[in-house]
């Protein structure tokens, strides 16, 4: 694996929030985020209710013996 | 079990800050492993594992990386297990994304879709919590229990990749090879086992 060496205007700058910089990002980089929140917006499925609703109950039995794998 | 029992009304803070992200998992999962249906039971898993492991929660971080670095470790879990492929949704289908200038073809969700699942998977996610969860680099390298420069090269190099298949309309087709992204994942789950991997701490 080389490095990326990207050119001189392009690419990520130091700094950490620089995440969604219009100027210098490609054309389907909004696009991404657009796959992301367009998930972030579908109602909620009954399975997730229906789970949540349970979590409450019973403590989901030996769950809270934190993780077994 | 170091921590102590929360209380009823912290139980409720806690479920109530879990049901908030529950959409956020839904997203990263569906960018991780494609399919809908496989990104809903690992999100499912990765509430009762939160659930679980309340205790260790600290109060007043940010839910959404703590549950995202449970949401990881199973997916790669499951990775490991060979539960997922890399399948191509679908579903995600005709949606236009995208119109660049001066190009005739607009970039459609799907196709958009499709790039981001034929990265190796350090990449796709580190694209991913980046790119379209908002995450700074240091947040997204905690979450992966790796430098921050790791990820700022990860992210690098995933953008390259996307931009010259979405740019140049270089996508591949349905069928994804996913040899090589399943041994980079192996390899990382290696280094984790060693200990290299800064543990998340979950």
């Amino acid at each position: 694996m080389t490095s990326d060496k990207k050119s001189p205007a392009s690419g990520i700058a130091h700094g950490s929030h620089q995440g969604a910089k219009a100027s210098d990002q490609p054309e389907w980089a909004n696009g991404l985020k657009q796959l992301y929140d367009a998930v972030v917006d579908e109602p909620l499925p009954d399975s997730f209710k229906d789970l949540l609703a349970q979590l409450d109950d019973g403590d989901t039995g030996d769950a809270s013996q934190s993780d077994r794998n | 079990m170091a921590a102590q029992e929360r209380t009823a009304s912290e139980k409720a803070d806690f479920k109530r800050e879990l049901t908030e992200v529950v959409p956020h998992l839904r997203a990263f999962a569906r960018g991780l492993c494609g399919r809908p249906d496989m990104a809903d039971d690992l999100v499912q898993e990765t509430m009762l594992k939160a659930w679980a492991a309340q205790d260790r929660f600290e109060p007043g971080t940010s839910m959404r990386a703590w549950t995202f670095v449970i949401l990881r470790n199973a997916y790669l879990t499951d990775m490991r297990r060979n539960r997922f492929r890399g399948d191509y949704d679908e579903t995600v289908a005709e949606r236009i994304l995208t119109a660049p200038a001066g190009q005739e073809e607009p970039i459609h969700l799907s196709d958009m879709h499709r790039a981001l699942l034929t990265l190796p998977p350090e990449r796709r996610e580190a694209l991913l919590l980046v790119g379209a969860g908002g995450f700074s680099y240091e947040e997204a390298a905690q979450i992966c229990g790796c430098a921050v420069g790791t990820i700022k090269s990860r992210v690098g190099r995933a953008r390259a990749t996307l931009n010259d298949m979405l740019s140049e309309g270089n996508i591949p087709q349905r069928s994804i090879e996913d040899e090589t992204a399943h041994r980079a994942i192996l390899e990382e789950l290696d280094d984790v086992a060693a200990g290299n991997g800064r543990a998340a701490k979950i």
